[in-house]
């Protein structure tokens, strides 16, 4: 068997050190001592304001956000069978943007704001599944037609939306919807859900790997495909959700990382979804220290910076791949 | 005892009459052949046997127990199906690909140990693709896949093989093998039941055939007794002409 603490071992390393790389960096640096004193419970009052209250959770927040997308983004691939499912094919992202955006628009605050687009997502979530669901059963195809068609239309009502509005709210509402984490608020649920989410996952891994061939050869391979093929539906829709609502949307993430984790360490889901939720943790919290770094004090989008850092390296993996 | 017992079973069709309802028995130590035209439902019955869709009636029971109240796992634990194509999903070795087989027999917590792994590596060299272990799958011939596909079987290792076109892409030397290969499981108490397109395989190879015709009508019976030139032509709606050879007839259709 594949050694799978290697691997597991190099990333969580990586995602450590972006994490205190994260910390360390910004407006007022921080040294590594200091740091180390304020985890610790000591520190001078205006570095533990700086980093327990500023930079911690947002960076926390980085890092829940990106490993939900990713491991959303791997499940999604395997239960469409189709590589270029994302997170979001399946319309909840409209759905979560026209929650959020009509939260912003009623000049709500932030805590309504991130429930309205929840509400949104799971809504659209299910209008999608129910659609595609119709008479009979359902297929990869039609679900995913299903979703691509109904994203197109929150593609429209944002569209709408957003040329009825007052200018003075369009920053926010454009920001919120290229992704920021500005909004984000406590990291803790996040980073629980992920957590336990990937422990859950860890006995489904090797049927997931069987249905990953398709659901007849899964069934005759002894895997009970229908209710398997839900609860995947189910955990990717939370768990996506769940980003959305912290973070608005973060393109990229999710369909890259499982596939430069796949091109590197094979295919074995019992390591890719691990792999994915560390590695799109570390992509995020990296991709959002440049964003609030590189043309500080003003700050850049980070979903900007993921497609930057990660389409080139995906590129060079696929063109060096067999 | 694992047989594999229908009751009055009508596969599903669609748009097409009942027909008549099969009550046949797979025993061990049995090599069934089912042969019939392109659409006569050979593949829907053999889908059907494996519990991965519905009859339209009757039913079928594995080992005494009705077929549908048996968990999947269960099934897969005695019953395996060679497909007559696969589908590529993501890219996979072919070492990953026979070891699924053993899916059935891990428990969720298990990784796959030494002895699966010698299981697989066993049955790759038995279907002569273990040079190809490192090899994508992707990358394999339509021979060497439908080898592969066979030794992820044989790594299942079921008491029940249903082959769907099991020499489908193979040279004649591996449609051979592969044939000893599942008569030979059927001598050591297992039970097969396959599809087949060619008349002579299943002359030379098979003791029990059941022929299926587009309209729904079936027979099955003693191989030597099903051979009926008269009634092959109108299965196949073809005029044939007959030898022996080697002790088991020849067809040949008639230009």
């Amino acid at each position: 068997m594949r050694q799978l603490s290697l691997p597991l071992g190099v990333l969580l390393s990586a995602s450590l050190i972006s994490l205190v790389l994260s910390i360390s960096v910004g407006s007022a640096s921080v040294a590594l001592p200091e740091l180390w004193s304020v985890l610790g419970g000591g520190g001078e009052a205006l570095s533990r304001t700086l980093i327990l209250e500023l930079r911690l959770p947002r960076s926390l927040s980085a890092f829940a956000v990106g490993g939900l997308l990713a491991v959303a983004g791997a499940l999604m691939q395997v239960l469409l069978r189709n590589p270029l499912a994302d997170p979001y094919v399946l319309g909840l992202y409209g759905g979560a943007a026209v929650g959020a955006l009509a939260a912003m628009l009623a000049s709500m605050g932030g805590l309504v704001i991130s429930g309205s687009a929840f509400a949104g997502a799971l809504a659209s979530t299910l209008l999608v599944f129910g659609l595609a669901h119709g008479t009979g059963s359902w297929t990869p195809s039609r679900l995913l037609l299903t979703g691509v068609v109904v994203a197109a239309g929150w593609g429209a009502v944002i569209t709408l939306m957003l040329a009825l509005s007052p200018a003075d709210r369009l920053p926010g509402m454009l920001y919120w919807l290229m992704g920021d984490l500005a909004y984000a608020r406590s990291p803790w649920p996040s980073l629980a859900l992920l957590l336990v989410i990937c422990l859950l996952l860890i006995p489904l891994g090797r049927s997931l790997n069987v249905l990953a061939r398709g659901p007849m050869q899964a069934a005759a391979l002894g895997v009970a495909v229908r209710p398997l093929e839900w609860s995947i539906y189910i955990v990717a829709s939370l768990l996506t959700a769940m980003a959305v609502t912290a973070a608005g949307s973060i393109g990229f993430v999710g369909l890259v990382v499982p596939h430069m984790l796949r091109l590197l360490l094979g295919n074995d889901q019992r390591l890719i979804l691990p792999a994915c939720a560390l590695a799109g943790g570390t992509l995020l919290v990296l991709a959002d220290t440049l964003a609030r770094t590189l043309i500080a004090p003003e700050q850049l989008p980070v979903g900007v910076i993921t497609a930057l850092l990660g389409v080139p390296t995906f590129l060079y993996l696929l063109y060096r791949s067999r | 005892m694992s047989r594999l017992e229908t009751r009055e079973l009508v596969i599903d069709v669609p748009r097409r009459d009942d027909g008549r309802a099969l009550s046949l028995s797979l025993e061990p130590g049995q090599v069934w052949g089912v042969l019939g035209p392109n659409g006569a439902g050979k593949t829907t019955l053999l889908h059907t046997l494996a519990g991965l869709r519905p009859p339209r009636r009757g039913e079928v029971r594995l080992a005494g127990q009705p077929l549908a109240s048996l968990a999947r796992r269960q099934v897969a634990q005695r019953l395996g199906l060679v497909f007559q194509d696969s589908q590529d999903g993501f890219p996979a070795t072919v070492r990953e690909t026979a070891l699924i087989g053993r899916h059935p027999w891990l428990s969720p917590w298990q990784m796959e140990g030494g002895a699966d792994l010698r299981l697989a590596e066993a049955a790759l060299s038995r279907l002569d693709v273990g040079h190809l272990a490192d090899r994508l799958v992707s990358t394999l011939s339509g021979g060497e896949r439908q080898r592969l596909a066979i030794a992820t079987i044989l790594t299942q290792a079921p008491r029940l093989w249903l082959a769907d076109e099991p020499t489908n892409h193979l040279d004649l030397h591996h449609q051979t093998a592969v044939m000893s290969l599942l008569t030979e499981q059927a001598a050591q108490g297992r039970a097969v039941m396959m599809c087949l397109h060619d008349l002579n395989l299943a002359a030379r190879w098979c003791d029990q055939l059941l022929l299926m015709y587009p309209d729904g009508e079936a027979c099955w019976g003693l191989g030597a007794d099903m051979l009926v030139p008269s009634a092959l032509e109108r299965l196949y709606s073809q005029r044939l002409a007959t030898a022996e050879i080697d002790g088991a007839p020849v067809f040949v259709p008639v230009r």
